[in-house]
């Protein structure tokens, strides 16, 4: 059994979480601003724009690029980001697009996603649709997104199924040699870094 | 403890469905892969979700080709797998 997160079960579960609150409020065990002060500081950092600041830097600078490959967490706190957010920090692997491979992430089970950094996830990437469909067919579902992906690019998905988060290092597009930093991040898209986009 | 598989390992997938919860997806179940590097040591979802005592081991990064999963592709999927879903693949 791999957990029933289905669509059709998170209105359920979203009302069960509601009276798990209320009573644990209404026991005293947590102060009712505990919870939402908890997740304002877990996702006051977390957005899109912070992955895209991530793959500017490592496009301006291989050094950096090199250790964001190599050890996601140590190299993050080079541009004032981490996978913290105020709770347990969680492993991040990025992972690079090339001329020759491409990558793209999903967590078939329920919804993992590199939340600290980039923000919550679209509602799509947590459809069973796109969960189930990506392992089987990332072409497909790419084309259908609007990305067509040359044949001869390898892809690779990668499936979060337990404690490490990924992201994708988008390819830095052409004629961008003479943009700045903040410009390039200004490029970057959340479909970027999810991989189901070029940029 | 050190990690009973290194990176370019040919690891097999466990093939039993617990009746319990897992992160072993029904997909990538006796299937055969690679490992591509251990992610850290973290203790097993599967007790952890029934609230049995469970000490940390290790989780690797595993790389499956697609035809091996689904019978056809050509493209791979890497999975986070922890240590005692796998065995080694003669």
């Amino acid at each position: 059994m791999s957990g029933d997160h289905g669509d059709s079960g998170a209105a359920a579960v979203a009302a069960r979480v509601r009276r798990v609150e209320a009573l644990l409020e209404q026991r005293g065990l947590v102060d009712p601003d505990e919870l939402d002060r908890a997740l304002t500081a877990f996702l006051s950092q977390g957005s899109p724009a912070t992955g895209a600041r991530v793959v500017a830097r490592a496009w301006v600078d291989d050094g950096f690029r090199l250790r964001l490959l190599a050890d996601a967490n140590t190299a993050l706190p080079e541009v004032g980001a981490s996978m913290g957010g105020g709770l347990q920090e969680q492993r991040l692997k990025v992972v690079e697009n090339t001329a020759t491979s491409h990558n793209v992430i999903v967590c078939t089970l329920c919804s993992c996603y590199p939340i600290a950094l980039l923000g919550p996830s679209p509602t799509w990437y947590k459809s069973e649709g796109y969960r189930s469909r990506v392992v089987r067919d990332p072409r497909g579902v790419l084309r259908d997104l609007g990305y067509a992906l040359p044949d001869d690019v390898d892809v690779t998905v990668w499936d979060a199924s337990a404690e490490t988060r990924h992201m994708v290092l988008p390819r830095r597009p052409e004629g961008t040699d003479g943009l700045s930093e903040t410009e390039l991040a200004a490029l970057v898209t959340r479909n970027g870094l999810i991989g189901v986009a070029a940029v | 403890m050190g990690d009973r598989f290194a990176p370019g390992a040919r690891v097999r997938t466990r093939r039993t469905d617990p009746p319990h919860h897992t992160r072993l997806p029904r997909y990538a179940r006796g299937a055969v892969g690679t490992v591509v590097e251990p992610e850290g040591r973290h203790p097993l979802a599967d007790d952890r979700a029934r609230g049995l005592p469970t000490e940390p081991q290790t989780v690797y990064a595993v790389r499956f080709e697609a035809r091996e999963l689904f019978g056809d592709g050509d493209h791979a999927v890497t999975l986070d797998l922890w240590e005692s879903y796998l065995e080694e693949a003669l």
